[in-house]
């Protein structure tokens, strides 16, 4: 399985992202930069953290018209395991990929810290590898993840078991009903705020990220190499 | 060529941090007859005349890309500039 991590300019998790794909999990990563127009090739999308444009207008907003992005849309309509991190998250919302969008935190600072997960569906090709209502702990670093959306987008996410990953116990940012990672309808597309690839190797304070990216490859092998 | 101003703000049915933050300082200052602060941006655009109508040209921008219409209101004003 071969993952691209898109880079834009002022993205800053891409390093990260790479290392915790190439090194810890053991997969092929190639970087893309954001002019790219294709994305053929590639089983797996990785969005980054960062400030892409410097999250100039709101974060995310000049990225989504990027020219990789056509692509990355191309991509997860095609069913292809598409991840969007802190700054790829918002890119994803922006994008329509996701449904929503994200305020400042409520506390209007940067955060910057490892908080506790609750795995809220680990029916996902994200998060089988955890068990339901497990507790993980991922670093978050934000100043703008207080998601929002209305009552019937948050009525239609609970219905559909989009909502992945919740805060547990402490809300760092006032995101709406704790939520802190979302899938699409199809389950294919998810976008959090914490960064599980900050969380792949005890040496730097804990692997429960690890999982998460297992999983995707679980799921990949399952469907797309015989006798897996 | 036209001149645009455009506004954008967070809707009022979504809590602006940023406005409450400023509101409670306000307060502080002993203000105490400010009720609400909305904090937005404010953008100017200046717009070559096309075949296509101003007004239809700006609205299309703000709901592509000036403005999220999941959080955000927007309103704007339209001038026709005198050639220099």
């Amino acid at each position: 399985m071969k993952f691209a991590v898109i880079v834009f300019p002022g993205s800053n998790c891409d390093i990260d992202m790479y290392h915790a794909v190439k090194d810890e999990l053991g997969c092929d990563v190639e970087y893309v930069w954001h002019d790219e127009k294709s994305l053929d090739g590639f089983d797996g999308i990785l969005l980054p953290g960062g400030f892409s444009y410097g999250d100039y207008l709101r974060s995310g907003a000049i990225a989504r018209f990027s020219h990789v992005m056509k692509e990355v849309i191309k991509a997860a309509e095609a069913g292809k395991p598409v991840l969007g991190v802190c700054n790829g998250f918002q890119i994803l919302l922006e994008a329509g990929l996701l449904p929503g969008a994200m305020r400042r935190n409520e506390s209007l600072k940067f955060i910057c810290r490892p908080v506790q997960l609750k795995v809220e569906n680990n029916q996902t090709m994200f998060s089988q590898g955890y068990e339901q209502d497990e507790v993980i702990t991922i670093p978050v670093a934000h100043g703008e993840g207080n998601y929002y959306c209305d009552e019937v987008t948050l009525a239609s996410l609970k219905e559909n078991n989009q909502i992945v990953f919740t805060y547990h116990d402490v809300n760092p940012n006032g995101s709406l009903s704790n939520i802190a990672g979302i899938t699409n309808k199809a389950g294919n597309v998810l976008g959090m705020m914490p960064h599980p690839e900050r969380a792949v190797d005890e040496l730097i304070g804990g692997a429960d990220g690890l999982k998460l990216f297992q999983s995707i490859v679980k799921q990949w092998r399952e469907s797309h190499v015989v006798n897996a | 060529m036209y001149k645009v101003k455009v506004f954008v703000t967070l809707r009022e049915s979504v809590l602006d941090p940023q406005g409450n933050a400023v509101k409670h300082s306000l307060h502080s200052m002993n203000y105490n007859e400010v009720s609400d602060v909305r904090i937005g941006k404010y953008l100017e655009l200046s717009i070559e005349k096309s075949e296509r109508p101003v007004e239809e040209v700006v609205k299309e921008m703000c709901e592509r890309l000036l403005a999220n219409v999941v959080i955000e209101d927007y309103r704007f004003e339209i001038e026709e500039a005198v050639a220099q």
